[in-house]
């Protein structure tokens, strides 16, 4: 069972009653957000984070799940710091899923920053509280007489010192403080804080230790592959299953009757084997006949026209309406008119799913790659009717999420599977069925018209919005809000909205909505910046200089967002640097998340129109504090490449299916074209936030407005076609 | 069949069908791993391993194919002088996020400086050009190679 340790070592439900059983001598610390006090037992209930061993090493459990983005890093700095011990005595372990424990655990939206500086540092600050209380108690002195260095309580005027090992038995004893009475650190005191320190788990991945969902492994365990049907929700019409038991090594082979829903259990055939190659050649055996589906006949081609049909029909539902745009378009000094499109894309996580559930004594036992284990959970209990206290899910590292893993699709299957296999199994997808399953970043047109004075300035912006859904109920992640930027900026300005059924399963990608969102905006604000003769950097302030209504934007702050629009023109050499033929800079920006995000894009195009990111310069306000440096460039760097490559690929529809199956079709940015990217914070006097997802969106139209500079062609369609962008 | 395989100096045998992919006896039947399943087609070198010293990709290599080769993996890469350097660069630089990918890149960049000890940026981007890092950490793989290769400044 060593692997299962390695891979899931935390505080699980499963260990918990070990450590508080086991631990003696050991503090674990354990309260709830609301200040109500420790307890030794009961922890079930409790928020547990930190334990102290007498020899004076800390564990502190990470909550979230870690999908590449650093948190199992990040989030117990912030208990360390305030609990004031040295980082190289620190061991952080993985979380169960547990919300009654842990609150709520998810890798998602680059909200775990926001929500938990304040709230991690207080539960090391109580802990640090606890060790002082024990000492003042054993001492005989005053709490506020007491101090402490890293790992030591210090009564300075007796010379009296006590490492927290030896204090953590007594300190367990003592009632939490409120968190509100906590002082915490100030930022100059700071010695983990700030600091760049690398991964907790980077030893273990570069000698390629088991740390994935995919690594585990089980005593007993079996194999599963799950084929479903390529149009989404088909269910299986005949199958020849003998063939596939046929198959040396495959122990049994299964219809999965499933649902309709899809994101929950869908229609297929399990083939569970020895091994996982056995599994998938069984399944390649199957011979699987699938019901017609009403979403056959659906295309990318029939998405187009039917998008074609909305935006002439000039309907749609107005979502909101400044001003006059029509009057204010009428009276401009020059109008422009554009179509936009982007593609579905795919979240194309290096892990494919994978999920490995073990039935035993009544309870289904999970071990999942998931970004949001605890709908999973919900979801594996409604599907096989057990009983939510019945389902238990492990948290494994993730082998990149990229908001995939925020659905659990794979975790049904696998409970499933599991239950009717009556055995341990692991189940693994393909490339081809991790592409052709997916939650997709949804495509979608704008037909925009705009206005400039003469000027130059912006007098009137309406955007035309085609997307997906059905009734009132937009397709998930296909929607936008009526405050997007540059709502609220300009005195007339309108947004209608139309919708088109769609049978394919949408999703969050990385910066969802904004991923495709500053596409457009961003490129169209350069249309009118060159429509208008204005500096596309001038253009920017200009827009951003009129302060925004309250709530623009769940609160975009021009002046923020203003400075690192300087900021990164500045770096770039705006305007001052000497460029090529067929080479141009582009320059954009975007909030989200939280974020203020401005970049600038040099792009060299050959005359075949191959576009290449020289180099990337980024502007950023996340506050006062990067939290670790050292992840924080990494995070800022790979959403930069993660936004180029999004430039390149496309998911197509033919016959209500997938055209796409791996990465020869689906191509991902590869190391000859990853730019040089040069990264500039700016430190506001803000709360930090997150980091996974705002570095993203500018870069896209960063790179298509500086294409236009290169070639004076307008990239108003993703993916990038070389064709459109040769010269001549 | 059984196969007798030499696995990171170890002798191990294997019971499998002659078309298993090495990845699968690997993964599956020895219990090692480290070298990862990315796409099945050697499209994204996270299966990456050394035969003889060359980096081949297990996901399309049969065991019967193996024959007498001697195959290294991530699991073994401390043993060699350069594949301890590289996974110190590695380390001291933090490269990975998830670390999915980072196995596969590890036994590629070892492989690269072995047979290449002061690659240039070009001779880089040719040996690493088949290894996708989802999370693109490129600039940090670049990186790392320089410095296990000594060439930072």
């Amino acid at each position: 069972m060593g692997i299962v340790q390695n891979i899931t070592e935390g505080f699980s439900p499963s260990r918990r009653a070990v450590l508080a059983g086991g631990g003696a001598g050991g503090l674990i610390l354990a309260f709830s957000f609301a200040g109500k006090g420790a307890a030794a037992d009961g922890l079930a209930k409790l928020n547990a984070y930190v334990q102290i061993a007498p020899d004076g090493i800390v564990t502190i459990v990470s909550k979230n799940p870690e999908i590449g983005q650093g948190i199992k890093t990040s989030l117990p700095m912030l208990i360390a710091e305030e609990l004031d011990v040295d980082w190289a005595n620190v061991r952080t372990v993985q979380a169960g899923n547990d919300p009654v424990a842990y609150g709520r655990q998810f890798a998602g939206g680059s909200m775990a920053t926001p929500l938990h500086w304040d709230q991690l540092r207080q539960v090391g600050a109580a802990g640090r509280a606890m060790l002082i209380s024990a000492a003042a108690a054993d001492w005989g002195v005053e709490v506020a007489s007491l101090t402490t260095e890293p790992g030591v309580v210090v009564h300075a005027a007796s010379r009296r010192r006590a490492t927290y090992g030896a204090l953590t038995a007594k300190a367990a004893a003592q009632t939490a403080p409120e968190l509100s009475s906590l002082k915490l650190k100030d930022a100059s005191a700071y010695r983990i804080i700030g600091q760049p320190i690398p991964q907790v788990d980077t030893a273990a991945i570069v000698t390629g230790q088991p740390l994935f969902g995919i690594d585990m492994r089980l005593p007993g365990m079996l194999y599963a592959a799950y084929a479903k049907a390529p149009v989404f929700a088909a269910k299986v019409a005949s199958v020849d299953l003998s063939a596939a038991q046929g198959v040396k090594g495959v122990r049994k082979a299964f219809v999965v009757e499933g649902g309709t829903e899809l994101d929950g259990l869908l229609p297929g055939v399990a083939v569970v084997a020895d091994s996982w190659w056995a599994a998938n050649k069984g399944r390649q055996a199957l011979n699987i006949q699938w019901t017609d589906h009403p979403t056959s006949s659906q295309s990318t081609e029939g998405y187009a026209g039917q998008a074609r049909s909305l935006k002439a029909a000039k309907g749609g539902k107005t979502l909101r309406s400044d001003g006059d745009v029509e009057a204010a378009l009428a009276a401009s000094a020059k109008t422009v008119e554009a179509d936009y499109f982007y593609p579905f894309l795919s979240h194309a996580t290096l892990e494919p799913q994978n999920c490995t559930a073990h039935f035993h004594d009544g309870k289904m036992e999970i071990w999942a790659p998931t970004q949001l284990p605890e709908p999973g959970r919900q979801l594996v209990a409604k599907t096989l009717g057990l009983a939510p206290e019945n389902v238990i899910v492990h948290m494994t590292r993730c082998g990149g999420g990229f908001g995939r893993r925020l659905m659990n699709d794979y975790m049904v299957e696998a409970a499933w599977i599991a239950r009717e296999a009556g055995a341990p199994v692991k189940l693994v997808w393909t490339r081809e069925d991790d592409m052709r399953h997916d939650f997709y970043r949804p495509a979608g047109f704008h037909h925009f018209r705009g206005g400039v004075d003469a000027s130059g300035n912006i007098t009137a912006w309406a955007d035309h919005f085609v997307t997906f859904g059905e009734g009132e109920a937009t397709a998930r992640s296909a929607g936008m809000a009526p405050t997007e930027f540059p709502a609220q900026f300009l005195d007339n300005y309108k947004l209608d909205v139309s919708m088109m059924p769609l049978g394919v399963p949408t999703g969050p990608l990385r910066a969802p909505g904004s991923n495709a969102i500053a596409f457009v905006v961003q490129s169209f604000i350069d249309e009118l910046a060159h429509a208008g003769g204005v500096d596309p950097v001038e253009m920017r302030l200009r827009l951003l200089s009129k302060t925004a209504a309250a709530g623009g934007q769940g609160g975009l702050n021009a002046e923020r967002m203003a400075g690192v629009v300087r900021l990164a023109a500045e770096k770039a050499g705006w305007g001052k640097t000497t460029l090529g033929p067929r080479q141009g800079q582009g320059i954009a920006f975007h909030y989200s998340h939280l974020g203020y995000f401005a970049e600038v894009a040099q792009v060299a195009v050959t005359e075949d129109g191959t576009v290449k990111v020289e180099k990337v310069w980024i502007a950023a306000d996340v506050g006062r504090q990067i939290i670790n440096p050292l992840g924080a460039l990494n995070q800022i760097e790979g959403s930069v490449i993660d936004g180029i490559s999004e430039m390149y690929g496309q998911i197509t529809i033919k016959d209500g299916q997938v055209e796409q199956a791996n990465f020869d079709t689906f191509p991902l940015l590869r190391i000859p074209d990853a730019p040089v990217i040069e990264t500039h914070f700016i430190k506001s006097d803000n709360p930090p936030t997150g980091l996974g997802e705002p570095a993203l969106p500018p870069v896209v139209p960063a790179v298509t407005n500086a294409i236009f500079a290169a070639t004076g062609k307008r990239v108003r369609s993703l993916p990038l076609n070389a064709s459109e962008l040769a010269a001549g | 069949m059984a196969y007798q395989l030499n696995v990171n100096g170890k002798a191990m045998t294997a019971d499998v069908d002659p078309d298993t992919p090495l990845l699968w006896v690997l993964r599956d039947t020895l219990g090692l791993v480290g070298t990862k399943f990315g796409c099945g087609i050697a499209q994204c070198g996270a299966c990456t391993v050394h035969a003889d010293g060359a980096p081949i990709r297990a996901c399309m290599t049969p065991i019967e194919a193996i024959g007498d080769a001697k195959i290294t993996t991530i699991e073994g890469a401390s043993a060699l002088e350069v594949g301890a350097r590289v996974q110190k660069a590695w380390s001291e630089l933090d490269v990975a996020q998830c670390g999915y990918c980072q196995p596969g890149q590890i036994m590629s960049a070892t492989a690269l400086l072995t047979q290449n000890p002061s690659p240039t940026d070009d001779d880089i981007d040719a040996a690493m050009a088949g290894n996708i890092c989802r999370c693109a950490t490129y600039v940090r793989i670049r990186a790392a190679i320089k410095r296990a290769a000594g060439q930072e400044a």
